[in-house]
């Protein structure tokens, strides 16, 4: 039964021991993956199952395109907004609608409120656990501690007592008995390395950035009404701006404004004093990782590039977040990547829980996609299909599909980012990076290309959005400044006003874990089909029909476990993506076949 | 609740003394390396109330619930997490996975039998042998089902877990099913909300401890406190209704002046939640004061109600109970006869004109 080939500079082996871990947990959603290790305890073959489809895109047929926002944001409450941004810019596009500066600005504040709040989440929450042992901890030395803390950082919160008061809360609960979220944790395990002082140093981050993110998002609650799911509009944004008029006080005002700018300065040195700073000292601690896990982000990585400087334009010279995509691990050159163009982004089934395409289609594009949803791991996994011990790769077992760019599985998210901005030598990327390479011992860039270096890349994506917001800030007050107070663009608002005939759209956007693709068919002014291509279908993809790992699957590959039964290795790399499963399984109606011409009113 | 016993009655009533007891807490705070002191505390921590055990399970779902759980800003998520509820199995920020995030759940079920909470987000597909939600390689029905037998009572958070939310919307592709349909003798709070709001999930399980029971519930299933009076009663704009002065268009004056969004398809008046007095994260604000009217997002359906810009005509008669029903229906007639009556004149003219105010009986919601 077992096989053995060659892909993407890998020898996959199927032979040896199988282990499975399902639930992969502290991601979004419902993961599953198997691997099987050799006799070294070294991983020789990975897979990756999404074990979650909700059909939230064959909802959508029929409905109004104005409300379409908010059922796409339901895709997914980790990165909530970034659905909705998507969604808003692809109605936008296809019914011809230009929105106000003041809207651009506003979306963007949002956009990088989520990427900001997101990436904080993940670093503490999803992934701190992997990297810090809770238990270690309730050992350390609080003046020790604070001896470590303040070498590290002018970050106020780092005083002995402060530890002591930290320490004393994990000891009782600790010595509780009741454990909570710590339960059955890998505590002690060998390929834990920080000290107890940075363990609990960490551990103390991990409280404050837990208070803290509930700050973020005031920014989403203030333009947008509530987080998760704020409100978005198709024209602009909901929210009014009022700083002198009657009636101010109700609406966004200096009021609102000062709180809006608070949030931003405390983003911006909790990121310089805690996350950059915690991220340099997992960096010296676990140099071993920055050798480890890379997978596809030394071969293929894709951006398709956002946040937009200039209201309306999506081309390269306004999106802040450069797009792009480099393959065969050619760091030389950045390839333009187009979302119409049907020869590059294509999605396929062979290994997913969907029917067959069409006799003679392989791949197709988002315009013409087929999709049908069919349960059917095939006749030779083990256990049985309601109680899987073992799927089989080599039939389908996947709710995602395999999305691939010119042929090429690919990696997205903040290290295919950061990468891509690398090359161009985009002036803020380069500067960021280089600080941290620098900061960091004087390592070389190719460090990043890694399972820790996903990490630092997105920790300084994190920095980069506080920056980002204030730049943001400063212009919507500009705008303030000279009178321009208009956030919603409605001469297109009623339905009425838009032709019967098919319209075709398309929004994109850099979600928090990569490229984001929306692609919406409107006719007789009712959606007609969606499809959404999210960054999780890319990086944790099964494998493509000629036998290519997905980013989750090479990044697992030829790595050493310590104790097999604690998969503590497999945590760390795939965590190091921030799966998110509610985004990444989707469908559109069996209708989507007929291929029209794409209208585009602006520059891709 | 029955209570669980601490640590330290379980070694009493296995014939410890307090004396061995406390020695016991001695010894093993020099064998952890704690400080002088450390025994106390050890002490004090052991004869303390044990904490709440709650398991909070994902099927389908956004973890949206989780996210806003998170945001909780009185109690901080960290509290309570940390300090005031045994959290033994949350798949989103749990340490453990695989068969160790199993055994967290097996372990709590047997340990805590008939004592746990059930926290459930999202809810279960039916369709393809209940295979569009895998957990543990089986359906997420199943492992729902072992936690809701042994479970003292669910906490359906939010929406899907509620009503069926976005996945149960027409056609309902996997045929998503609330628990209320899957466990109707099951004693159950649901908690609705896309998401629902953080300290309004918070104060539930704050409310459980702190009193020892649920709290009191409408004839759905709904906390009174939270979800007895409609979004439009609560409503800072509701002056504005009254007078009847609107935002007509987005981004026009009366949008720039905070004036009632009822004309732009605001759901408040069919909405029952607590956002517009709770409001959201922290009190900083709601839909409404944002500027977009309600999407109705705590009601049965929703999303199949019609556009979310779509002006209310009608209001569903299932899924609201008898009292809020019948106020709903005095209330949204009286809304759309003031709406024709003040389509045509100024906003300035009717607000001076009293008699031709929208007849909506402001006393009844509470009737």
């Amino acid at each position: 039964m077992s096989y053995e080939y060659s892909t993407q500079g890998y020898t996959v082996v199927d032979a040896g021991r199988r282990l499975v871990v399902d639930p992969v947990t502290r991601i979004e959603g419902h993961l599953r993956c198997e691997v099987n290790i050799n006799d070294d305890n070294v991983i020789t073959n990975a897979v990756s199952c999404g074990t979650i489809f909700r059909g939230i895109e064959i909802i959508l047929k029929g409905r109004d395109p104005r409300d379409a926002w908010a059922f796409t944001e339901r895709i997914c409450g980790v990165c909530t907004g970034t659905h909705a941004l998507a969604s808003v810019h692809a109605v936008e596009n296809a019914l011809g609608i230009d929105i106000p500066d003041n809207a651009n600005i506003i979306r963007n504040l949002m956009q990088l409120c989520l990427m900001y709040h997101d990436h904080l989440v993940h670093l503490y929450h999803l992934t701190g656990l992997d990297w810090v042992d809770v238990v270690s901890a309730s050992t350390a030395d609080p003046k020790a501690t604070s001896e470590l803390a303040q070498k590290l950082s002018p970050w106020p919160n780092s005083s002995p007592g402060y530890f002591k008061s930290v320490k004393d809360k994990l000891l009782k609960l600790i010595n509780s008995n009741q454990l909570g979220i710590f339960t059955n944790g890998y505590w002690g395990h060998p390929a834990y390395k920080l000290s107890p002082e940075a363990n609990l140093m960490v551990v103390a981050h991990y409280i404050e950035a837990l208070d803290f993110q509930k700050d973020v998002v005031h920014i989403h609650t203030i333009f947008g009404g509530k987080n998760p799911h704020p409100n978005w509009l198709v024209g602009g944004v909901p929210c009014s701006l009022n700083i002198d008029g009657v009636g101010a006080a109700d609406v966004i005002n200096q009021e609102r404004l000062d709180f809006v700018l608070q949030v931003i300065e405390r983003c911006r040195t909790f990121a310089q004093q805690v996350v950059i700073p915690d991220t340099l000292a997992l960096a010296g601690f676990y140099g071993d990782w920055l050798n480890i896990g890379g997978g596809l982000s030394k071969l293929s990585v894709l951006a398709y590039g956002g946040i937009p400087d200039i209201a309306n334009d999506y081309t390269e010279k306004s999106l802040l977040m450069p797009p792009g995509a480099i393959i065969n691990g050619n760091f030389n050159e950045v390839l333009p990547v187009s979302l119409t163009n049907p020869e590059e982004i294509q999605e396929t089934v062979n290994h997913s829980w969907y029917k067959p395409y069409p006799a003679g289609k392989t791949g197709l594009h988002p315009w013409e996609g087929v999709t049908e949803p069919h349960y059917n791991p095939g006749p030779n996994i083990k256990g049985t299909p309601t109680d899987l011990k073992q799927v089989d790769e080599r039939d389908r077992y996947s709710w995602l599909k395999t999305p691939l760019w010119r042929g090429h599985q690919m990696e997205v998210g903040p290290l295919a980012r950061m990468l891509i901005g690398y090359t161009r030598k985009n002036d803020d990327i380069k500067d960021l990076v280089d600080d941290f390479l620098g900061r960091a011992g004087g390592v070389p860039v190719t460090v990043l290309q890694s399972t820790l270096g996903r990490i630092a890349a997105r920790s300084l994506e994190l920095a980069w959005s506080a920056e980002k917001m204030r730049y943001f800030y400063d212009r919507l007050i500009a705008n303030l400044k000279n009178g321009v107070r208009a956030t919603a663009n409605t001469a297109k608002w009623s339905p009425e006003t838009w032709p019967t005939s098919e319209l075709r759209g398309v929004g994109f956007t850099e979600a928090p874990r990569g490229a984001l693709g929306h692609w919406v068919k409107i006719r007789d002014r009712k959606i007609e089909s969606y499809q959404c291509v999210v960054p999780t279908t890319w990086n944790g993809a099964p494998r493509s029909p000629d036998g290519q790992l997905s980013a989750y699957e090479a990044s697992l590959m030829n790595t050493h476990m310590a104790i097999p039964e604690q998969p503590l290795e497999i945590l760390r790399t795939l965590h190091s993506f921030d799966p998110c499963l509610a985004c990444s399984t989707h469908i559109i109606g069996p209708d989507g076949k007929d291929l029209l011409t794409v209208r585009m009113d602006r520059g891709m | 609740m029955a209570r669980l016993e601490t640590t330290a009655e379980v070694l009493r009533n296995k014939g410890v003394s307090r004396r061995d007891f406390m020695k016991f807490c001695a010894l093993t705070a020099v064998a952890m390396g704690l400080g002088p002191g450390a025994d106390l505390a050890i002490a004090q921590a052991l004869s303390t109330k044990p904490r709440l055990p709650v398991l909070w399970i994902n099927g389908l779902s956004c973890s949206c619930c989780t996210e806003s759980f998170l945001r909780t800003a009185h109690p901080l998520a960290a509290d309570i997490i940390l300090s005031m509820i045994a959290l033994d199995y949350q798949d989103t920020i749990m340490a453990a996975a695989g068969e160790q995030a199993n055994a967290c759940y097996e372990q709590a079920i047997e340990r805590y039998k008939g004592q746990y909470i059930l926290a459930v987000e999202g809810n279960v597909p039916l369709n393809e042998q209940g295979m569009y939600c895998i957990d543990g390689g089986k359906p997420f029905y199943e492992k729902l089902k072992r936690g809701v037998e042994h479970a003292k009572a669910v906490v359906a958070w939010g929406t899907c877990a509620s009503w069926g939310c976005v996945q149960a919307a027409s056609p309902n592709p996997t045929a998503a099913t609330p628990l209320h349909k899957l466990f109707p003798n099951k004693p159950q709070i649901k908690v609705p909300g896309c998401p629902a709001i953080p300290e309004v999930m918070s104060s539930i399980l704050t409310y459980i401890i702190t009193y020892d029971r649920l709290p009191s519930l409408d004839a759905q299933g709904r906390p009174e406190m939270f979800y007895g009076v409609r979004v439009h009663d609560q409503c800072y704009r509701r002056a504005h209704f009254d007078a009847g002065q609107f935002v007509e268009s987005w981004d026009d004056e009366g949008a720039r002046s905070g004036l009632c969004l009822y004309k732009m398809g605001c759901k408040g008046p069919t909405t029952y939640n607590a956002c517009p007095s709770t409001r959201w994260n922290n009190g900083v604000s709601f839909p409404i004061q944002s500027g977009h009217g309600c999407i109705g997002c705590s009601e049965q359906n929703f999303w199949d109600q019609q556009s979310f810009y779509d002006r209310i005509t009608t209001i569903p008669h299932m899924g609201t109970n008898s009292t809020a029903e019948s106020v709903g229906v005095a209330a949204v007639a009286g809304v759309a006869a003031g709406v024709a009556i003040h389509g045509a004149a100024s906003m300035v003219r009717h607000a001076c004109d009293k008699k031709k105010a929208p007849e909506v009986n402001d006393d009844t919601s509470k009737s």
